[in-house]
C-alpha cells in the first residue's frame, strides 16, 4: 500500500477508495438509511393525506362532518403547497436551526434529516396518491358499494391496493430522488455520502477524483433500488397465467355454460 | 299476496335541470321478474341505480320492507348488501382473484367466516360454470366469463332482489347466450329480479312483468304477453316495431 498520492487520475481514484473506503461506505449507509426511512414515512404521510383529500362529502352528511372534512382538506392543502413550494435545503435549515435557536430540544442531525425528507416526500406523495385514487375506475367503487361496503372498506380492500399499484413507479421515482437529494442535508452537517465526499476532496485537493467515487456510489444505489422496485411491481401484478381448478382439460372453456342435466355422449337415450 | 320487498313511490331524479325520472311508481313482490325496456336515455339505468342508491334520488320514496331507505336515519350500506347489482361493465375487483371477488363481501360485509364464504362462493361459481377459474384474475377472463363471475359475486350476498343493468350490452354477441342462460336458471329458481335489457326476446320469455319506459316515465306496464303482443301505448308500439323488425 503506497502512502504517496499517485499522479494519474485512475491512481488517485484508487488511492482514495483504498484509504477512505470506509468513510465513503459510512456515508452511503447513512444516505440509504435516510432515503429509505424518509421515503417510507413520506409514503405513509402521503397515503393518509391522499385518502383524506378524496373523502367524498355530500349534502346528506351532517354539518360537523362536512366542517371537519373541509378543515382537514384546507390544512393539508397548506402543507402540500408549502413543502412542495420551498427547497428541501431551506426546509432542513428551518427545521434544524429552528429547534436549536428557539427550543431546548436538540435533534440529532440524522433525525432532523429523516424528518425533513419524510415531510418533504409526504407533500409530493399526497398529490401522487390523490391522483392514484382517481385513476382507479369508478366502476370499482360502484361494484364495492353495490355489495354493501362502507367507504372505508371500499378504500381499504378495493381502491387503495389498485391505487398503490398504479403509483408504484412514482414511489420508485421518489426513492431515487431522495437518495440523491439527501446530499443537500450536508448543510446541517448530516454525515451522508456528499458530506464525506467533500471532506475527502478537501484533504488532498482531489475534488474531481473524490466526486467520481461519490457519483459511482450514488449511481449504484439508485440503480439497485430501481431494479428492486421493478421486481416488487411484478410481484404485485401476480402470475401471468392461472391454473384451472379442474382435472378435466376439456371442461368449461370460454363461452360454455354447465347444464346440470345435459345428456352426455354415451348416455342411454 | 305476500309482502312487498320494494315499493317505489313517486321516485324522481334530476341532473341539474334535466329531469331523468319523473314520478316513478311500482312495487316488487318476492319472485317477481320485472324487465324494464325502453330506448336509450329513457331513464332505465338511472332508475336501477336509484333503486340501489348509487344515484341518490331527488324525490320520492323507496320502501324496503316498509322502511323508507332514503330517510337519513336509515343505513344505505346495509340495504345495499340485500339488493344485489350486476353491472353492464362487470365491475369485478381487478386486484382480486375470482374467488376473492366472491368471498370478500361475505367475510367483510356480512361478517361470516372464511370457510363458509369459500363454500358459498364455490357453490355459486359452480352454478354459473366458473368454478375452474377461481384462481384467475378478472383481466384474464373474457367478457362473458367476467359477467358470470359478477353474477356469482352478487349471489354470494344472498340478496333479496337482484338488479341487472344491461348485463349483456358490453358483450360480444357470441357471449350473450351464456350470460342469459345463467339468468334464466335464476328465474327458474324463483330469484326476484329487475332486469334492464335490450334483449327483447329474452325479456319476453323470462319476465313475469314488463315495464316500458319513455322519457323518464313508465309509459306502459303489464305482462310480457300484453306488452310484446298487444301494446296499447303508441310509443311502445313504435319502440317494439323497431326492434322486432330487425
Amino acid at each position: 500500500m503506497t502512502s504517496v498520492l499517485p499522479e494519474s487520475f485512475i491512481g488517485k481514484v484508487l488511492y482514495l477508495a483504498d484509504h477512505y473506503g470506509s468513510a465513503y461506505l459510512a456515508g452511503a449507509k447513512l444516505t440509504l438509511l435516510i432515503a429509505l426511512v424518509g421515503t417510507a414515512f413520506g409514503c405513509l404521510i402521503g397515503f393518509v393525506c391522499g385518502i383524506v383529500q378524496t373523502i367524498p362529502v355530500s349534502k346528506n352528511d351532517s354539518a360537523p362532518k362536512r366542517f371537519f372534512v373541509k378543515l382537514a382538506k384546507l390544512v393539508l392543502n397548506v402543507y402540500v403547497e408549502f413543502f412542495r413550494g420551498t427547497p428541501m435545503m431551506v426546509q432542513a435549515m428551518l427545521f434544524y436551526y429552528g429547534f436549536i435557536q428557539y427550543t431546548s430540544y436538540r435533534p440529532t442531525t440524522t433525525l432532523a434529516g429523516i424528518v425533513v425528507v419524510s415531510i418533504n416526500t409526504g407533500a409530493y406523495m399526497a398529490e401522487t396518491m390523490r391522483g392514484g385514487i382517481f385513476s382507479v375506475d369508478k366502476g370499482q367503487t360502484e361494484g364495492a358499494k353495490a355489495i354493501g361496503m362502507t367507504h372505508f372498506q371500499t378504500m381499504l380492500y378495493v381502491i387503495l391496493p389498485q391505487a398503490i399499484r398504479n403509483i408504484m413507479p412514482q414511489i420508485g421515482n421518489n426513492l431515487i430522488i431522495n437518495i440523491k437529494d439527501t446530499s443537500v442535508l450536508s448543510v446541517i452537517s448530516v454525515c451522508e455520502l456528499m458530506y464525506h465526499g467533500k471532506a475527502v476532496a478537501g484533504t488532498y485537493y482531489t475534488t474531481f477524483e473524490s466526486f467520481t467515487i461519490v457519483s459511482l456510489i450514488y449511481l449504484t444505489l439508485t440503480f439497485v433500488c430501481s431494479r428492486l422496485l421493478r421486481l416488487m411491481e411484478k410481484h404485485i401484478d401476480g402470475a401471468d397465467s392461472y391454473d384451472l381448478a379442474t382435472t378435466d382439460t376439456l371442461a368449461h372453456t370460454s363461452g360454455m355454460v354447465k347444464y346440470p342435466n345435459e345428456p352426455k355422449d354415451g348416455d342411454p337415450a | 299476496m305476500s309482502e312487498a320487498i320494494l315499493e317505489i313511490r313517486h321516485l324522481q331524479k334530476s341532473f341539474g335541470k334535466n329531469n331523468v325520472l319523473k314520478d316513478i311508481d311500482f312495487t316488487i313482490y318476492p319472485g317477481d321478474i320485472t324487465s324494464i325496456i325502453g330506448a336509450s336515455g329513457s331513464g332505465k339505468s338511472t332508475l336501477l341505480r336509484c333503486i340501489n342508491v348509487l344515484e341518490r334520488p331527488s324525490g320520492g320514496e323507496i320502501l324496503h320492507n316498509g322502511l323508507n331507505i332514503l330517510d337519513k336515519a336509515n343505513n344505505v350500506t346495509a340495504y345495499r348488501a340485500k339488493v344485489g347489482m350486476v353491472f353492464q361493465s362487470f365491475n369485478l375487483f381487478d386486484n382480486m382473484s375470482v374467488l376473492d371477488n366472491c368471498t370478500i363481501g361475505v367475510t367483510k360485509v356480512l361478517k361470516k367466516d372464511k370457510n363458509y364464504a369459500h363454500e358459498l362462493a364455490l357453490r355459486y361459481l359452480t352454478q354459473v360454470g366458473m368454478e375452474p377459474y377461481i384462481n384467475a384474475r378478472p383481466k384474464q377472463l373474457s367478457g362473458g366469463q367476467k359477467q358470470r363471475v359478477a353474477i356469482a359475486r352478487a349471489l354470494c350476498m344472498q340478496p333479496e332482489v337482484l338488479l341487472f343493468d344491461e348485463p349483456t350490452s358490453a358483450l360480444d354477441p357470441e357471449m350473450v347466450g351464456e350470460v342469459l342462460d345463467v339468468i334464466r336458471t335464476l328465474a327458474q329458481e324463483g330469484m326476484t329480479m329487475i332486469i334492464v335489457t335490450h334483449e327483447m326476446a329474452f325479456a319476453r320469455d323470462v319476465s313475469t312483468r314488463t315495464i316500458f319506459m319513455d322519457k323518464g316515465v313508465i309509459a306502459e306496464e303489464g305482462s310480457p304477453q300484453q306488452i310484446f303482443t298487444n301494446p296499447q301505448n303508441p310509443r311502445t308500439k313504435e319502440f317494439l316495431s323497431r326492434f322486432m323488425n330487425n
